[in-house]
Parts: C-alpha cells; sequence; structure tokens
C-alpha cells in the first residue's frame, strides 16, 4: 500500500500526457531547421584541409587578417561600450521628446543591409562628405580606407546590440536605487557610477560581447567604407571572401578560425543564452 | 503641535498634483519631533515623503527646514535621510559600504567616511555584519543597516517609509522597540509613513491623518484614539463613531437614531464607543437600564483575538464585541434579528 502511494505521482508525472506525442507537422519542420542550421557548420568541419591546416594557420597573412579582426572588433567594442552605455542610460533613464524617435534609429543599423551603412559613412565621413570633408580640412585626418575606418564600420553595426542590450538591463533594473543614491548626496553621476554600473555590469558585458562577435563578422560596411587592403583593411571576414576566390582551402581554414573563436564566444555566454529562462 | 512655523524644525506645505490625484497636506514639527503620517493605502502618503525627500515635484507649496527653502533642492542637495520601505539596500555593497556612501557622497573621504560608518553599525549592534552583503542580512538587521544609512549623513530631517511593513510579526515586535529608542534619540525632525496604526502610536509623538490627500486629523496619538473624526480612524482603533447634534445629554445621529450620553454638549457632534460596550439580546430587553437600544439585524460574525465581532446593520449600524459563549447561547447567525444596547456611561460625546 505504501509503495502504491509512492509511485502513484510518480506514475502520473510520467503520464501526464498520455498517447500525446510529438505531432509530426511540428516535429518534422523543427528538424529540417535544425538540420539546415548545423549541416553547413559540418561541412566546414568535414572539408577542412586539416593535413595543411598548420600550415595554412601559420602564413603571416593568416595572422595579419585575424591581428586586425581582434584589434579592430576589441576597439570597436570599446568606443561602443564609452558611447553606448550612456545612450542606452538617456534611453532608460530619461524622458525627453522624440525619444521613442531615437530609439528607432538607433536601432536602425541592425536592420539595415551593412552596405548601405558602408555607403552613408562613406557619404558622412568620405574625403567629400558631410562632416569628412571638414576633418579632412581641418584636421587633416582621413578615415575611409584605413585601420581607423574599419572601426568606425565595425561600431556603426556594432553599437546598436550594446545599446539595447544594456538598455533592456537599465529598465529591467530598480531605477529605485538610484533615488536611494540621490538621498544620501549623490549626483546622478555619482549614483550611476557607483550604483547603477555595478548592478547592470552582467549586462553590460553581455552586450558587449554581442557586440564584439558582431564587429568581428562584419564584412559590408568595412569592405565599403575601408576597402580591403591586406594588413591594414583587410579582416578575416574579407580574407575569407578574398580567398575563397582563388585558395578554397585557404578560405576554409580561416573560417574554421572563426567558427573557433564564435564557438568559444557562446560558451563564455552559455550561462546568460543559452540556458532556457 | 505649533501653528506658527517654528525657524527650527520642518515647516511644508505639500501640493503635489498627479493626473487626478491631488496631495494638499501641512506638516510642520520641531526638532525632536515624530511624526506620523497615517493613513489607508492610496492617500498619499508615500507622496508625501517623496516630496520631502525631492523625490516628487511640488506641484504647488512651500518646504522649509531650520528656515531653508529646499522647495528648489534637488535630493542630493537636501539634508534629508530616508529609510525606504523595502530598504532599497546597494546590493553590490556591504553593510559597511552602503553607510559609508552617504557620507562619501557628502565628501568625506573613504576611511573618514567608513569610520563613521563603522560606528554608526556598533551603534546599531550590527558590528559582526559590516562586511555582509545585504542578502545575507536578516530583515532585522538589513532594517538597522537602512537606518543607519540614513543617519550617517546626519540629516535634519528623517523620513521613513512604512519602516517595519517588510517585517514578520516576531521580528517586526523586536525592531519596533529599537526603532522607537533611535528615534527618541534622534535630535532633529522624524517623519514616518504607516498604514499600521500600532507603529504609529508606538512610534510617534504625533499623528497626522492623511486620507484622499488631505489631513483629516492630526494630534497627540491618545487623543486621536480616544477622539476619532473620521470612519477610517475609527475602525483603527476599534470604535463605533456616529455623527449628529448634540442637545443636552442626547445626540441625535445624522444616521437617524438619538444616543444619551453622559456629556453635555450642543451643536455638532460626535459619539463614539467600543464595541465591547454594546450589548446583544434576542428579545427586547425589559428591565435594562440601557437607554440606548437598537434593533438590529446580525451582518456578519468574524473572530477577533479571543472575542468575536458582530457586525449589525439596522436601526443603527455597529460593531460588538462578543465572547464565544454569548454567541452560542444568543444563537447568533447571519440575519438573525437582535437588540443592541448600549449604557450611557460607555458612550463618549464630543465637539465635532
Amino acid at each position: 500500500m505504501t509503495s502504491t502511494a509512492q509511485d502513484t505521482p510518480r506514475k502520473a508525472r510520467r503520464s501526464r500526457a498520455p498517447g500525446r506525442g510529438v505531432p509530426l507537422a511540428l516535429l518534422a519542420p523543427a528538424l529540417i531547421g535544425l538540420a539546415f542550421l548545423l549541416v553547413p557548420l559540418l561541412a566546414l568541419v568535414v572539408r577542412a584541409p586539416w593535413r595543411d591546416l598548420p600550415e595554412q594557420l601559420t602564413s603571416p597573412a593568416v595572422w595579419d587578417a585575424l591581428r586586425l579582426s581582434l584589434v579592430c572588433a576589441t576597439t570597436a567594442t570599446a568606443l561602443s561600450l564609452v558611447v553606448g552605455v550612456p545612450l542606452a542610460w538617456l534611453l532608460a533613464r530619461t524622458d525627453f521628446p522624440g525619444r521613442s524617435l531615437v530609439r528607432a534609429l538607433v536601432t536602425l543599423p541592425l536592420v539595415l543591409p551593412p552596405v548601405v551603412g558602408g555607403v552613408a559613412l562613406l557619404l558622412a565621413l568620405g574625403r567629400n562628405g558631410v562632416v569628412g570633408r571638414w576633418l579632412d580640412e581641418w584636421f587633416g585626418v582621413t578615415l575611409p580606407f584605413t585601420t581607423a575606418g574599419v572601426v568606425l564600420a565595425e561600431t556603426f553595426v556594432a553599437l546598436p546590440f550594446l545599446v539595447i542590450s544594456v538598455e533592456g538591463t537599465l529598465r529591467a533594473a530598480d531605477p529605485r536605487f538610484e533615488e536611494a543614491a540621490a538621498t544620501l548626496g549623490a549626483s546622478r553621476f555619482t549614483a550611476f557610477r557607483r550604483v547603477t554600473l555595478p548592478l547592470i555590469a552582467p549586462g553590460v558585458a553581455a552586450g558587449a560581447v554581442l557586440a564584439w562577435a558582431r564587429a568581428l563578422g562584419e564584412f559590408g560596411a568595412t569592405i565599403t567604407f575601408a576597402g580591403n587592403f591586406p594588413g591594414r583593411t583587410q579582416t578575416m571576414p574579407l580574407a575569407v571572401y578574398l580567398a575563397l576566390q582563388n585558395d578554397p582551402a585557404a578560405a576554409i581554414a580561416l573560417s574554421l578560425v572563426l567558427l573557433a573563436v564564435s564557438v568559444a564566444v557562446l560558451a563564455g555566454l552559455r550561462d546568460r543564452w543559452t540556458r532556457a529562462v | 503641535m505649533t501653528t506658527h512655523p517654528a525657524p527650527q524644525g520642518l515647516d511644508a506645505h505639500l501640493v503635489v498634483e498627479r493626473g487626478s490625484f491631488r496631495l494638499d497636506i501641512t506638516l510642520t514639527a520641531a526638532p525632536g519631533d515624530v511624526v506620523a503620517l497615517l493613513g489607508p493605502n492610496g492617500a498619499g502618503k508615500t507622496t508625501a515623503l517623496r516630496a520631502l525627500a525631492g523625490l516628487a515635484p511640488l506641484t504647488d507649496g512651500r518646504l522649509r527646514l531650520d528656515g531653508r527653502d529646499l522647495a528648489r533642492t534637488p535630493p542630493e542637495s537636501r539634508p534629508v535621510g530616508v529609510v525606504f520601505q523595502d530598504y532599497l539596500l546597494f546590493p553590490h555593497l556591504t553593510a559597511l559600504d552602503n553607510v559609508a556612501f552617504g557620507p562619501r557622497c557628502r565628501g568625506a573621504d573613504r576611511s573618514e567616511a567608513r569610520t563613521r560608518a563603522a560606528a554608526w553599525l556598533e551603534r546599531m549592534g550590527l558590528a559582526a555584519h559590516m562586511g555582509a552583503k545585504p542578502k545575507r542580512l536578516s530583515g532585522g538587521q538589513a532594517q538597522r543597516v537602512a537606518l543607519a544609512r540614513a543617519l550617517a549623513t546626519d540629516p535634519r530631517l528623517l523620513l521613513l517609509d512604512e519602516p517595519l511593513a517588510a517585517l514578520d510579526a516576531r521580528t517586526r515586535l523586536e525592531v519596533r522597540a529599537q526603532l522607537r529608542r533611535h528615534l527618541a534619540d534622534f535630535e532633529a525632525v522624524a517623519v514616518l509613513v504607516t498604514h499600521d496604526p500600532l507603529d504609529a502610536m508606538v512610534l510617534a509623538d504625533r499623528l497626522v491623518v492623511v486620507e484622499h490627500g488631505r489631513v483629516v486629523q492630526e494630534g497627540a496619538p491618545a487623543d486621536i484614539a480616544r477622539h476619532p473624526r473620521t470612519e477610517y480612524i475609527a475602525q483603527l482603533v476599534g470604535l463605533n463613531l456616529y455623527r449628529g447634534r448634540a442637545d443636552g445629554h442626547t445626540v441625535r445621529l445624522d444616521a437617524g437614531p438619538e444616543v444619551s450620553t453622559t456629556e453635555n454638549l450642543s451643536g455638532p457632534a460626535f459619539v463614539a464607543f467600543p464595541p465591547g460596550a454594546v450589548t446583544l439580546y434576542r428579545d427586547r430587553p425589559t428591565g435594562s437600564s440601557a437607554r440606548n437600544l437598537w434593533r438590529c439585524e446580525v451582518a456578519g460574525l468574524e473572530s477577533h483575538g479571543d472575542q468575536i465581532r458582530v457586525e449589525l446593520t439596522g436601526e443603527l449600524p455597529l460593531a460588538a464585541d462578543l465572547t464565544a459563549v454569548a454567541v452560542a447561547e444568543l444563537g447568533l447567525h447571519t440575519g438573525a434579528p437582535v437588540w443592541a444596547a448600549v449604557k450611557a456611561t460607555q458612550t463618549h460625546a464630543y465637539p465635532a
């Protein structure tokens, strides 16, 4: 009798939906979708020229591209943090006319084709651009087709990811902590620096990683605004594209490196995104 | 109790409009006073507190503290300390750094701020918990850290929002006694907001009762308990309260019937009597000396401590407290007709 009493809940749990499997109409497309995402990546691994790989990866051209990619993506992320966190704060914590319009404009680069972003950057910061003309004339600064141009192009596409991510975190954070800080004599900036920022640090970090990954993979805006000069503006994605045309084995090797970096980033974020909320 | 604004202390007329809600209250207090804003939820108490702290802008009115006009001063520049309802201790800082936060912001260097914070925590009996993060503190400890944090900036006005609401019943008793001691030691003005009459009466020297954004009554706790002027306060202090017109020893109630009282009054008056003073009869009593006798009907029964509270409707709506035995003997149930009697000596009449 006692064993029956113990068995009942367990049995009930197991047969919670008796005879109700996953309908084929949902299972089939789900599996097709999963395969669609995984097969290309598997193909990359299967077809990799594993024998030549050490040689491929030690070529100076690969290292130049990888180094440039990492430096530019990291710089773009830092730049995004410096302007993006305050921008997110402004959107989340203040009320000004046209705020929803500003937020829409901030997210525009998320949906804008990156090539269009590159063209827009050329028109703004190019040698004859709206702003670029004055930069050239007054300071002798030229941005297009330079490493700085790569950083700017990557920042342009990465910044919205950071702003949206940090703004979401800020909105979820209790604004009354800032009020408590104010009653203790903290200016709004002090409250932000000493209370809000530490509280949203995990969200900022996640946004930064997202922005970094986006910057690392950036192609369209970079090639349009900064061109494709090895050692100067040729980042990994550009190198992959170029290599594919005359040395497919090298392209695969470079792609593997980027895949490895992406997997590492995902592993670093597994607590935040791969765990169902 | 001063009618003229004292140069020292708090002199405020708070007007805050938000949508259709309007708060309009006058609040004065001398240094050393503990004033409780008492009122039901949504009465505007917390809005008043936020206005005093500078977290809600004044629509109109004035705010002076020790003679200084604070109406346009931002919260960070007001000499005001706040203990928030859920404390809002900064979760990433230790108890010590939470308390040191204020002195740091007001110009003390790190070691000086920490020394002062440590002294406050010691005073609160928290010397052993200085390094603890807020989530490791019990409710009572967190409350004391919050109090220490608010006091560490030497405020001239201390605001406490429902200071005991977040605590369980047992901790509450203990913390209430401690808080009372700390408030007694505090030399400037303290204003606390609560919807709990017991907290208000134990902690405050003076009650200001707020309903619908207005002050409906203020005075010493004992006076308010004895002479409630609104239904809300009467219920809080457990009295039956009626308004009427007195003529000698009789008050004709607005509700209809007359009540005989011992007081001799004339003009608008309140009559109050405790539910325990009501006697109930199944049949009309003949030999009763009570002159106040009304025909009623039981509207509800509810246990109330070791007594049973009987809600009555009829000639005069009232609450009566009976023992369980009496309820059983009378066979009371919802809808049962009864006679309710109150002796004149048990009633209390006072001018409205």
